[in-house]
């Protein structure tokens, strides 16, 4: 027995040696994919990693981009920060100097990979997630916090429920209920800005992780009785919310979440509870989108697609990472429009394209993506490109969309941004790019 | 005032849930004097199982026997494939197999069944008993009475089975000594497999409720860490004190969440919920301060 | 042959009692380091230096900080990560608010902080045993992290609470690539590892084992429980402050209270037991195991499936992944109840006899 286990550690030592070699060949573009398949969040990983990569194989059937194949590997993170930059140095070393965008999908991981992804000149996507202050491009040139942040959303939530209450919410009394960690700390700054200029009363009531245990919360929420909850959960803590919240008998019209507690998998689990609540999303929900029901005739017809579970398709989490597949391809193919067609891109090609990005409501509906992601023009000063949120309502079996584009407070919100970009600029001895120059 | 009874009440409620977790842990260690960290992920492969079977169109009863047959094979086999093989061995290499039973079956579970977060509808609604509400204004879940209901249940026949069967005697006589127990001719081994068995029903009881409550999902494995502040407070080794613990932990839980922060604000500023992940460990800590085997457990008395 | 300690004389009671009484003990150690510190940087790669030999010197240096405190005064802990946090905290702060600061001084100073945040928490130990004293030091464990969370300044008043270590510079030479980073952290864990050592055999190392073997029978022979206790708990917790400091300095830059959760206290607590209890190699053993196994088994099973052509999705390779981890943790234990250091020994103990069998 002991001779089987000395055994077994010798084949693990050799077996080690042979990784993270690279292996970068022509006409490809290998894609990092640290992806979670298993663990607290591994279901929604499925479906958000699952969507993502049906679209680069989706464009890849279609003739790729100019030519170049979209290549990737996975490597499990189980959301775990240490398991996560090893997966990143692992698949860094196969992609070389030619990564497409890396997207962690864990605002830990994100954080962790900041420093690492700019001294690798690697882009690093943190699609309505991650590090907010890298809307500021200057001090941030290869981390990319699209489409939305967290303050945005945040105010674009309050806006909404002003528009809600004919224009005023004076005297009226909001919760804030978050996860309490950097994901939900992160609004707290900008909802106390938007208290304070509206009037509102804002009563923030934090949930311990893993928040699988709400009583005392929402006897807090009885307690008050808030006219509306905004409310910033993840994973388990999202179906236990609204179960405790049909149990204290808080409306769920008058609850909503942020666009990571507003996925089938957060309201189908909680059943009749959920039917009635509201959320944010920057992405919708559906197959009717012209695009996903081409994927799923052409990548799931031809039965290459990678999700287990095929009725996730169409789902939130599912469109959503299918729009992070549309950021990356579109970044990838304005970066050839400018240095080459048909070549595999740089980091720092594919960079510079994400922070020109314009995909604009035309290019959406070349792509047949027209509404399932807001239009994003993104630049040096500007990283998010975008900001809009809808908000959508679960009625018992689906999403619905029940409002246009709304914008996020950027008068409020950008101006903190900056100063956070600065503070950190000044803590790690960065001298920001000037902006003006960066074309 | 009403406020406080409200919170106490559903605090008391809540902590019968953490009981029903606590209880497995108790079983195993009074038997066996092992601290099975696989508890949680018990809970999560039992509700996981039972979700499965239906996904197969399988009507919920059935699922729920079919279930508890696994959990009994899950037990066997614990006890053919690791514990048998570690009898003798110091309680922290038996406590780490369980730690690496607890990865086995975490990957397991969603092997067999898939991982999505699933709904489990056990017909008992978690709304407030309107009697309640309109005469007193008092919130008071109909799903967490019938969930301390089958709790109280459950420890009544535990502790008949305990105190008043051969096997119960059996196996307190296995808790105190197995050397002892062995050499006046008690199956060691198949008491040991009763009690994972045992184990794995309590775990099954734990995962339909609070399945049911936040969807059967990996956090389920989380309930565990719930459980530990009951069991230190309780005793490892006192069914009756995972009961008492509960409602101790649960009631003083939900109370320091509403009343505390506030106090703190006041003397600090800024703001200071969200302290339910550290308060049952804190209260527990204080109480071994003052009875270090807790509530009701058996007294340890050091011989050099 | 080569291992063989005949001939090898003792003359003096201090050649008895030195670190490394072996000669062929004493080489092997220099050649090690040698290669360590001179080999390593010539071969290894980026992905080597970053993902793999910084956070297993981090995690070993963690390890043996827990196995002084579980293996060698037998106090079982699950507060590790949190003391980590702690010194990860400290030593931000003390760069940040101190001017001019050294870095290596904010390094001990964490660990001292570490250190006394851990006589604190070690406090309860006098009175309670065994698991009950494992789940009261998960008060630490959520308490701390709690902390952290919710004082701002702590973290300089940033809105998510997350902290950027910062730039570091030791006489002008500033550290920021893999190599020099693994450099400095090889430095620090070589020096506490020996340091470890040397403390295990000293007095206060053998009223550790005094205790940890039977504590009522080590203080009717006059070892002061408390002092012994505590010291213990503050070695082990500057020990996890350091490696904490290093976590974030040397391997993620960026750290998050969260990020120093109960799973990374486990994840060293799996260390120190699978690599071995009351063992400093054992801990740089279990560490290599912990860090690799999964490593191992992710770069070899989707391969593995996929050249057997069977037809597993990802989800499924990591689901494997989880089982075969929990299952080699068991097979371990079963084999060699006394961690992967035991399995040293014995080899050793065969070494030494080869080719003689007895």
């Amino acid at each position: 027995m002991k001779r089987i286990a000395l055994a077994v550690a010798a084949a693990a030592t050799m077996a080690l040696g042979s990784i993270g070699t690279a292996h970068a060949q022509a006409k490809e573009q290998f894609f990092p994919i640290l992806s979670y398949r298993v663990g607290p969040y591994g279901a929604n990983g499925q479906s958000l990693f699952g969507g993502m990569i049906d679209y680069l194989q989706y464009v890849n059937m279609k003739g790729g981009v100019n030519g170049v194949m979209m290549t990737w590997e996975e490597c499990e993170t189980e959301y775990n920060n240490a398991k996560g930059v090893e997966c990143y140095e692992r698949l860094k070393g196969k992609a070389g100097a030619n990564s497409a965008p890396v997207f962690p999908l864990s605002t830990g991981i994100s954080y962790a990979l900041i420093d690492k992804s700019a001294a690798d000149k690697i882009p690093l996507a943190m699609v309505g997630y991650g590090r907010t202050d890298a809307v500021d491009g200057s001090v941030f040139p290869f981390a990319f916090t699209m489409v939305g942040t967290y303050q945005m959303q945040a105010t674009a939530i309050v806006k909404y429920l002003k528009d809600q209450n004919k224009g005023s919410l004076a005297g009226k009394k909001i919760a804030y209920m978050y996860h309490d960690s950097a994901y939900g700390k992160e609004p707290i700054v900008a909802l106390e800005a938007e208290a304070r200029v509206n009037k509102f009363e804002l009563v923030q009531i934090p949930v311990a992780h893993p928040g699988n245990e709400q009583g005392a919360q929402w006897l807090k929420v009885r307690q008050e009785r808030p006219d509306y909850v905004i409310f910033w959960g993840w994973g388990v803590m999202n179906q236990t919310a609204l179960k405790a919240a049909q149990k204290v008998g808080f409306p769920r019209e008058k609850m909503i979440g942020s666009w990571w507690a507003g996925s089938e998998e957060d309201t189908v689990p909680a059943g009749e509870a959920a039917k009635g609540y509201m959320s944010a999303t920057w992405n919708v929900a559906g197959k009717d989108v012209p695009l996903v029901a081409d994927i799923e005739k052409v990548v799931y017809g031809a039965g290459k697609g990678n999700l287990s579970d095929k009725s996730k398709l169409g789902s939130i989490l599912y469109n959503r990472g299918v729009s992070y597949g549309i950021l990356a391809v579109e970044a990838i193919r304005k970066a050839q429009d400018k240095y080459g067609k048909g070549k595999t891109m740089t980091g720092e090609q594919i960079a510079w394209a994400l922070e020109n990005l314009d995909l604009n409501d035309a290019r959406l509906k070349a792509l047949g993506a027209t509404g399932l992601l807001p239009p994003i023009k993104t630049s040096c000063e500007d990283h998010e490109g975008s900001g809009k949120v809808k908000l959508q309502q679960w009625d018992g079996s689906k999403w619905v969309v029940k409002t246009d584009w709304i914008d996020g407070n950027r008068q409020l919100v950008h101006p903190l941004f900056k100063a956070s970009a600065a503070q950190f600029a000044k803590d790690k001895g960065i001298t920001p790019r000037d902006c003006k120059k960066a074309m | 005032m009403q406020f406080f009874f409200e919170a106490l009440i559903g605090g008391l409620l809540s902590g019968v849930m953490y009981s029903l977790v606590a209880l497995g842990f108790v079983l195993i260690y009074k038997a066996s004097g092992v601290f099975n960290f696989a508890q949680g992920a018990m809970v999560y492969f039992a509700a996981l199982t039972v979700v499965g079977l239906m996904g197969h169109g399988m009507p919920l009863p059935v699922a729920i026997v079919l279930a508890f047959g696994a959990m009994v094979l899950l037990g066997l086999a614990t006890e053919r494939f690791v514990l048998r093989k570690l009898v003798g061995q110091p309680p922290i290499s038996l406590f780490m197999a369980t730690i690496g039973l607890a990865f086995f079956i975490e990957g397991l579970a969603p092997m067999l069944w898939g991982d999505a977060v699933r709904p489990i509808e056990l017909g008992i609604q978690d709304e407030p008993i309107p009697w309640l509400l309109e005469r007193f204004d008092i919130v008071v879940s109909r799903f967490d009475l019938v969930a301390s209901g089958i709790a109280a249940v459950l420890v009544a026949v535990l502790a008949i089975f305990f105190q008043k069967t051969r096997i119960g005697r059996a196996l307190r006589a296995v808790a105190d000594d197995h050397q002892a127990a062995l050499s006046i001719g008690i199956p060691l081994e198949r008491i040991w497999a009763i009690v994972w068995a045992v184990a794995g029903f309590v775990a099954l009881v734990a995962g339909l409720l609070w399945g049911s409550r936040n969807g059967v999902q990996f956090a389920l494995t989380f309930t565990a860490l719930k459980a530990l502040p009951v069991l230190v407070l309780g005793g490892f080794d006192s069914v009756a004190g995972a009961i008492v613990g509960g409602l101790i932990i649960g009631a003083s839980e939900k109370l320091a969440e509403i009343y505390l922060p506030p106090l703190m604000q006041a003397g600090f500023g800024g703001n200071f919920g969200g302290i339910e992940g550290w308060f049952p460990y804190v209260l527990a800590l204080l109480f071994l301060l003052v009875r270090p085997e807790g509530l009701f457990g058996e007294k340890h008395i050091d011989r050099v | 042959m080569l291992y063989r300690e005949a001939g090898q004389f003792k003359t003096s009671f201090a050649e008895d009692m030195q670190i490394f009484p072996i000669r062929q003990d004493r080489i092997a150690i220099g050649l090690l380091l040698a290669f360590a510190f001179l080999g390593v940087p010539l071969f290894a790669s980026e992905y080597w230096f970053s993902a793999i030999l910084i956070p297993f010197l981090i995690f070993a240096l963690a390890a043996l900080g827990l196995n002084i405190l579980t293996g060698y005064c037998g106090q079982l802990s699950l507060g590790t990560a949190a003391f980590m946090a702690v010194g990860a905290y400290a030593a931000y702060n003390f760069q940040l608010r101190v001017e001019g600061i050294p870095i290596l001084v904010s390094f001990l100073l964490a660990g001292f902080t570490a250190a006394a945040v851990g006589v604190l928490f070690g406090l309860p130990s006098l009175r309670i045993k065994g698991f009950y004293l494992a789940v009261a030091t998960l008060a630490a464990q959520f308490f701390i992290v709690w902390v952290l969370t919710k004082f701002p300044w702590l973290s300089n008043n940033s809105s998510s609470g997350v902290i950027s270590a910062q730039k570091i510079q030791i006489l002008g030479f500033s550290f920021d690539t893999p190599v020099s980073k693994y450099l400095l952290v090889l430095g620090i864990v070589v020096v506490m590892a020996l340091a470890a050592k040397n403390l295990a055999r000293s007095g206060t190392g053998r009223a550790w084992m005094a205790v940890r073997d039977m504590d009522v029978a080590a203080q009717v022979i006059g070892i002061p429980l408390m002092h012994t206790k505590l010291t213990a708990f503050a070695v082990s917790s500057f020990y996890c402050g350091v490696a904490g400091a290093l976590y974030a300095f040397c391997y993620l830059g960026s750290v998050e209270p969260d990020g120093f959760n109960l799973d990374l206290s486990f994840r060293i607590l799996f260390m120190v037991i699978i690599g071995g209890v009351g063992s400093v190699l054992g801990s740089f053993l279990g560490a290599a195991f912990i860090l690799l196994l999964p490593i191992f088994l992710d770069s070899t099973l989707q391969p593995a499936a996929q050249a057997i052509g069977l037809p597993f999705s990802n989800a499924t390779v990591s689901h494997i992944q989880f089982m075969v981890f929990g299952a080699l943790i068991m097979f371990f234990l079963i084999v060699e109840p006394h961690g992967l250091t035991r399995l040293w020994q014995i080899t050793k103990e065969k070494l030494r006899l080869w080719p003689f069998p007895h």
